[in-house]
């Protein structure tokens, strides 16, 4: 089941809000999906990210999948430790593996995201 | 909804929870309990292979070697009864057709094995060669494939057949029955490991797989995808049709020489391979390692001093030796050992080196 007290896109990443600061992660589902996961690109401190576009790069085995982000803002902190070890996003998607944090600039676009309840349901037949 | 063929064990899979994609026309699992652990399971115990979507002909009749003798390029003649070969078919520019097994059943019988998504190409142009009166049977549909690999393969094997599985040497195998059906056993796989390829008809599909999966599981034997697969055979440089070599490369661009034997006389593709091999090859098919993190994937682009030069054949993780590998081609300058190249991961240039191949080797045991 998907965390209720987040926000989820159509690629399968989740934001968690905390005031104007967003915590961003990919869904256990994403993480189903790509199997184990041995490699993540992550932005730089500081790096401003545009909604809709990508902000990294996370690789299995098999595949390369991009990361998408769910609202603009600047990147405030990033999961450094993540990188070496890629296994806690498989192990604890919505925890400790999630990715950046992003000070949001325009929190209305959030509003263009998925609750938990429209996401399971975007994910059921998938 | 996809048109791909499914194995006689489609069910199986689903039921053991296996992802399953389209591959050479078939849908076939990728992978059930995770490609790493899959890949573990084969090196250190055993995993199990649907690989049914493989191709089988039959080639037989007084004049059956003479026409494997002009359409591959390894020396056919020298097979034994019960022993089988690795070859290769080649177009006159010594561009590769398919890369296969040969066996030889009896000296008017052979059984070719060759990869799914080449089957109808290949019997076609086998086919068109065969002045030599020669009965070719496609009996693909007919033939179950499965492989067990890794080193405890034949301990758990040897519980369902009569055949004495340690009479059989690498690259030979032995008719008899496993459990009710009539078999061919081969030691031969595309791993890097030992173990077997059991070949039967599919209506005893599931209660041989059953069987394997049941002795096996105490052996540590898991059912693996082709993910593993592709993972395993990487780590020991088989190389893959499609990705490592086709019909725009030649077998000794490919590093395939040691299959293309001119001395056995006249075959297709003899004449252009053996002027390139006075010549020398423009580029080669290299092992290559990342020195940093990222990965090397299929079809990345290689550069050599700000060029571009190659492409990246086969490109993952190495699961055994926790590196990032893969196969290239560059120019043969820059084939050499230890030779520094780049690799472009999503317009990085990232550097890789040259290394010994294969990259992973088993420890001979038995």
């Amino acid at each position: 089941m998907s965390p209720e007290d987040r926000l989820y896109t159509k690629e399968h990443e989740w934001l968690k809000l905390d005031g104007d600061i967003g915590t961003v992660g990919i869904t256990d589902h994403a993480q189903d999906a790509l199997g184990d996961v041995v490699y993540v690109e992550l932005p730089k401190v500081g790096d401003r990210l545009t909604a809709g576009q990508t902000f990294g790069t996370v690789e299995s085995v098999k595949a390369v999948s991009e990361l998408f982000t769910p609202a603009s803002g600047e990147v405030v902190e990033i999961n450094a430790g993540l990188s070496d070890a890629t296994e806690t996003i498989n192990k604890d998607p919505y925890g400790a593996g999630w990715m950046i944090r992003v000070r949001l600039s325009n929190k209305g676009e959030t509003s263009k995201l998925m609750s938990a309840a429209q996401y399971e349901d975007y994910t059921k037949d998938s | 909804m996809s048109n791909s063929k499914r194995t006689p064990l489609y069910e199986v899979h689903k039921r053991l929870g296996a992802r399953l994609i389209p591959f050479g026309g078939w849908d076939m699992p990728v992978e059930y309990s995770g490609i790493a652990n899959e890949h573990r399971a084969v090196r250190t115990a055993a995993g199990l292979f649907d690989v049914s979507h493989m191709g089988e002909f039959e080639i037989r009749g007084p004049q059956a070697l003479n026409l494997i003798q002009t359409v591959t390029t390894n020396n056919a003649a020298l097979l034994a009864d019960g022993q089988a070969q690795y070859s290769a078919m080649a177009y006159p520019s010594g561009t590769v057709v398919d890369d296969l097994l040969v066996y030889r059943r009896g000296p008017e019988d052979y059984l070719l094995v060759v990869n799914a998504a080449n089957i109808e190409k290949d019997f076609d142009w086998i086919q068109s060669h065969n002045r030599f009166n020669a009965t070719l049977k496609n009996i693909s549909d007919e033939v179950t494939l499965l492989a067990v690999q890794g080193p405890n393969s034949a301990r758990i094997l040897q519980s369902l057949t009569g055949i004495r599985l340690s009479d059989i040497d690498y690259y030979h195998f032995a008719k008899g029955k496993v459990l009710d059906a009539d078999a061919i056993v081969s030691r031969t796989g595309y791993t890097g490991e030992d173990g077997f390829e059991i070949y039967f008809s599919p209506k005893h599909a599931e209660a041989i797989w059953n069987s394997i999966v049941k002795e096996g599981q105490p052996h540590g034997l898991v059912p693996a995808g082709l993910g593993a697969r592709n993972t395993l055979r990487l780590e020991a440089k088989m190389l893959l049709y499609g990705n490592d070599m086709d019909e725009t490369t030649t077998l000794l661009e490919a590093g395939l020489g040691w299959i293309v034997k001119p001395e056995k006389g006249d075959f297709i593709g003899r004449d252009s391979l053996v002027s390139q091999k006075q010549q020398g090859v423009n580029r080669k098919l290299v092992g290559f390692e990342m020195l940093g993190r990222e990965i090397a994937r299929d079809h990345y682009p290689v550069f050599v001093d700000g060029r571009e030069a190659g492409h990246v054949t086969s490109g993952s993780p190495s699961i055994t030796l926790n590196k990032n590998i893969g196969l290239a081609y560059v120019p043969a300058e820059n084939a050499a050992m230890g030779t520094r190249f780049q690799v472009s991961v999503r317009n990085r240039l990232c550097d890789a080196e040259v290394v010994k191949t294969p990259f992973y080797k088993r420890t001979e045991n038995s």
